[in-house]
């Protein structure tokens, strides 16, 4: 069963144009993605900064309004809930953010922050309620010893695990993940890698998991999409993806990751210039115009393909 | 140094709550017989024209001016705090039309702004605290206003949404007190100019009336006094407005620190 | 081959509320002429503590307690502060994390560098001009008339940093330090910028020390690498000799906790936690958290070759 499926999801937002008369211009920040996570799975959506997998996260959870598309959560369709209801759907779909620091509010005692979640979605209360979060802390690596500190008084790998504790104590159907380790320093993203894997085990997680750092989706991810200018050119199970990856995205995303391995020589696919802006978005192939391999039939519209099981590609050549 | 305001301060509001067991005199009571004595042993501070201990009006003005400054900033504050938290989170139209009140009575000059509405209102205690709380919901109404415009943006404002609140909560229970530090120490620079307006708006007539001791007033009956020598009658209250204020203002800073969220829990 | 930069012994503290910050201990390193010599370690390691030392930059309540760093020739530490600025910006440069911040944002870009030029050459403002938008166009920036009169701003990460490394080797500097420099750098942007860095370097000369977290970064850029903990340096190797036969127990420990992307492989994290700086453990810093620690690791730690030029800061570790 699907615990998550995002159908055609759009995203975009108008720029206020100076000149009155002029069509406003807009940034096309998600521009239909469909997607499926399974119970159990983690799917992970890598893409660099300005490919719109933060927006997409966001419009997800419906933090932001998606201006098209349906967002189905174990097929109820969030898009379309009244406010209130979307407000009770919160417990089943949980974020953990990427600034351990910045998304802990500075005044809540870790006790308080924990807590809430289990306020506002459970009937319980007073020691219960209690208990139950000593007990989410303790299942993230805190220990109920810490209950009573302020965020400013935990390091930096404590608040994540905070953010961590948050996200699961509703025992939610989904946790999307915005980047949790990429603030962290290296030593601490091995520790929160393998807590997450092993709450994933232990508890059957659902995630989705949107991050920039290939290896680290290596590890968790069972499936892998691939995003570029607010669409998916690729997606495949994580060991497929990482084997034989076909779009000529990400080979390049691939071949400029830095392996701590001197022997190992990557073949590089270098792209060319920038990243364009989401305002002007080329017709056709988005990477048409930095794509080493780009013939002139990549200005026509991309086809998807499925070139083995599982495993999709947006891409003309191949 | 916020040591000594926060003493000064201390002084001044013990003196005023202990007043009336402190005290031996009626602050209104005339005493035809000592008119317009100079400090010394019955009277430490003198006597007005009428033969009141300046000390006990001193302190009794006192509890006039404290208790109008801090209750006029109490209005203002939640007032403000409520306009501007509500202007910042919501945005859009009910900001245009808050800001646009606001921009209204920023418009006027403050001070006479208070004139006009104590002079309207009639100049009671009340209508004074009333009048002074509006001339200062601006100030409140916009600093929190931008404070809540950067808060709302953050991820923990962001995660208060995701965790499943009520927009109420996110901004009453969240986001506002994290609002509150620089407004700290505004009021309490604003207590100080609250003060200086009661004593100003007494001093041409509109403030408190007599017999009704109060700093302004006592300053301005004491000006008529500066020629012909009786010097007691408009230093001291001067003196005590200043002293309070200046305590005000050094008290701010260091209120400000305490309440810095990275002092709790330790 | 005498070292283009030798840095001995050298121990830095803070003084804090908190007390003093040990926050360098005796680190040494030593870059080549022409060579690019990879610094690692986590944050709060001493990385770029020791950047600013050598550059002098360090200030109250940074105290550099002892040590010895030699430019060239030219004792750093003991020259005139005329001396001193002769050096940096001219024969030692460095580029920063954050590119945008580090830019002027109320001046076009090309003035900043024509600025440089102007301070540290007898060059007149309208050559310096020119140079500086011939300079954008060596690191690769496209429309470099354009660019020269644009803010930070209106630039991308990737593009700012660029011009901190146009304006880093404006001056043909015999060593360029850089200090994170792809930080916050998309993927593909950082492995650019990694590769302007090593070709201008190999085409002007220039020594690069390239002062990092990521041990790929390393891998593939640097000749030799020193790896340093809680401010200390615990091993030098030529590259190779550092991946393949890493001797510091920390060495392997980091190795082992990086998710590989290439191969499966385990991934284990570092046992323990990195020691307070404030309080650190005697002699080596490691020892508290080390599998092979012996009694001798509480005392100053004797540095031991392993293989010709691959030396390390231990007493356990073995040579194969």
């Amino acid at each position: 069963m699907d615990v998550l499926v995002v159908d055609d999801l759009q995203m975009h937002f108008p720029l206020r144009s100076i000149i009155p008369w002029r069509a406003p211009r807009v940034v096309r920040a998600v521009d239909g993605v469909s997607l499926r996570v399974a119970a159990g799975e983690t799917l992970g959506l890598v893409g660099e900064s300005g490919c719109g997998k933060s927006t997409l996260a966001r419009c997800v959870l419906r933090l932001v309004e998606p201006t098209r598309g349906r967002v189905l959560l174990n097929d109820e369709n969030l898009t379309a809930l009244p406010e209130e209801a979307l407000r009770r759907r919160r417990r089943d779909i949980q974020m953990v953010f990427q600034d351990p620091t910045a998304s802990l509010n500075p005044r809540l005692s870790v006790a308080a922050t924990v807590e809430e979640p289990l306020a506002l979605h459970t009937p319980l209360t007073g020691a219960a309620r209690r208990a139950r979060a000593d007990e989410v802390l303790e299942e993230v690596g805190l220990g109920a010893s810490l209950r009573d500190r302020y965020p400013h008084q935990l390091s930096g790998g404590q608040r994540q695990r905070v953010n961590i504790a948050r996200a699961i104590a509703t025992h939610p159907r989904l946790v999307v993940l915005d980047e949790p380790t990429s603030a962290l320093d290296v030593s601490l993203r091995a520790r929160v890698i393998l807590l997450l894997a092993e709450l994933k085990r232990r508890m059957g997680m659902t995630y989705l998991f949107i991050s920039h750092d290939l290896s680290t989706v290596r590890y968790l991810c069972d499936r892998v999409a691939v995003m570029y200018l607010g669409v998916l050119v690729e997606e495949a199970p994580a060991a497929e993806l990482f084997e034989h990856p076909a779009h000529p995205y990400t080979r390049a995303l691939l071949s400029c990751i830095p392996v701590p391995d001197p022997g190992v020589e990557p073949v590089r696919l270098t792209l060319s210039g920038e990243v364009p802006s989401p305002i002007d978005i080329p017709t056709g192939c988005r990477l048409r115009g930095r794509c080493p391999l780009a013939q002139p039939v990549c200005a026509e519209p991309v086809p998807v393909r499925e070139i083995a099981p599982g495993h999709t590609v947006a891409c003309h050549l191949v | 140094m916020s040591l000594a305001a926060l003493g000064v301060l201390a002084v001044v509001a013990l003196a005023a709550l202990a007043a009336p067991v402190l005290l031996p005199y009626d602050p209104d009571a005339p005493d035809a017989e000592r008119t317009l004595e100079a400090p010394g042993h019955r009277h430490w501070l003198g006597t007005d024209l009428y033969g009141r201990d300046q000390l006990t009006r001193l302190v009794y003005a006192g509890r006039v001016d404290l208790l109008v400054a801090i209750e006029a900033t109490a209005i203002a504050l939640s007032v403000g705090a409520v306009l501007g938290a509500v202007s910042g989170y919501r945005g859009g139209f009910i900001d245009q039309v808050l800001m646009r009140i606001i921009d209204t009575i920023q418009a006027f000059p403050s001070f006479i702004l208070a004139m006009g509405i104590a002079a309207a209102l009639g100049n009671s205690v009340t209508n004074i605290v009333i009048a002074i709380a509006i001339t200062h919901v601006p100030i409140y109404g916009r600093l929190i206003r931008g404070e809540m415009l950067r808060i709302r943006e953050t991820e923990y404002a962001e995660a208060a949404r995701t965790v499943g609140n009520r927009q109420r909560r996110i901004m009453f229970y969240h986001l506002l007190p994290n609002c509150f530090p620089p407004v700290v120490v505004q009021a309490t620079l604003a207590m100080g100019f609250a003060i200086l307006t009661v004593a100003a708006l007494s001093y041409i007539g509109l403030g408190i009336r007599p017999p009704t001791s109060e700093w302004g007033a006592m300053t301005a009956e004491g000006a008529s006094y500066i020629v012909s020598g009786e010097w007691w009658i408009f230093v001291f209250p001067g003196m005590a407005i200043m002293a309070t204020v200046l305590s005000f203002n050094l008290l701010g800073d260091a209120l400000r620190d305490v309440l810095d969220p990275r002092m709790k829990g330790v | 081959m005498t070292d283009l930069l030798a840095v001995r012994d050298l121990t830095v503290h803070f003084a804090t509320d908190e007390g003093i910050v040990q926050a360098l201990d005796g680190a040494s390193l030593r870059v080549g002429p022409g060579e690019v010599v990879g610094l690692v370690g986590e944050s709060g390691s001493g990385k770029s503590v020791t950047a600013l030392a050598i550059l002098r930059l360090l200030r109250p309540p940074a105290r550099v307690l002892g040590g010895r760093i030699e430019f060239d020739g030219l004792d750093l530490q003991a020259c005139s502060e005329e001396e001193m600025r002769a050096v940096r910006g001219a024969q030692i440069s460095m580029v920063f994390q954050s590119p945008r911040t580090s830019l002027n944002p109320v001046l076009p870009v090309g003035h900043q560098i024509a600025r440089l030029l102007v301070q540290h050459g007898a060059i007149r403002p309208r050559e310096a001009r020119a140079r500086a938008v011939e300079m954008l166009r060596e690191v690769g920036i496209g429309e470099p008339e354009r660019r020269a009169r644009q803010y930070a701003h209106q630039l991308s990460g990737g593009m700012c940093q660029r011009v901190m490394i146009a304006m880093a080797l404006a001056t043909n500097p015999r060593l360029l330090i850089a200090d994170e420099p792809t930080t916050g750098l998309d993927v593909s942007i950082a492995a650019q910028i990694l590769d302007l860095l090593g070709d201008l370097g190999r085409r002007t000369g220039a020594a690069i020390l390239l002062i990092t977290h990521d041990l790929g970064v390393v891998a593939r850029r640097c000749d030799r690498v020193v790896v340093m903990h809680a401010g200390q340096t615990v091993e030098w190797a030529p590259v190779r000799a550092l991946f393949h036969a890493p001797a510091h127990p920390y060495t392997r420990a980091l190795l082992r906790s990086i998710p590989r992307v290439v191969g499966t492989g385990e991934m284990e994290p570092i046992p323990g936690w990195v020691p307070s700086l404030l309080a650190p453990p005697p002699g080596c810093r490691f020892a508290p958290r080390c599998a092979l620690v012996r009694p001798e690791c509480r005392a100053p730690v004797p540095v031991r070759s392993v293989d010709g030029d691959h030396r390390v800061a231990c007493v356990a570790a073995e040579a194969s």
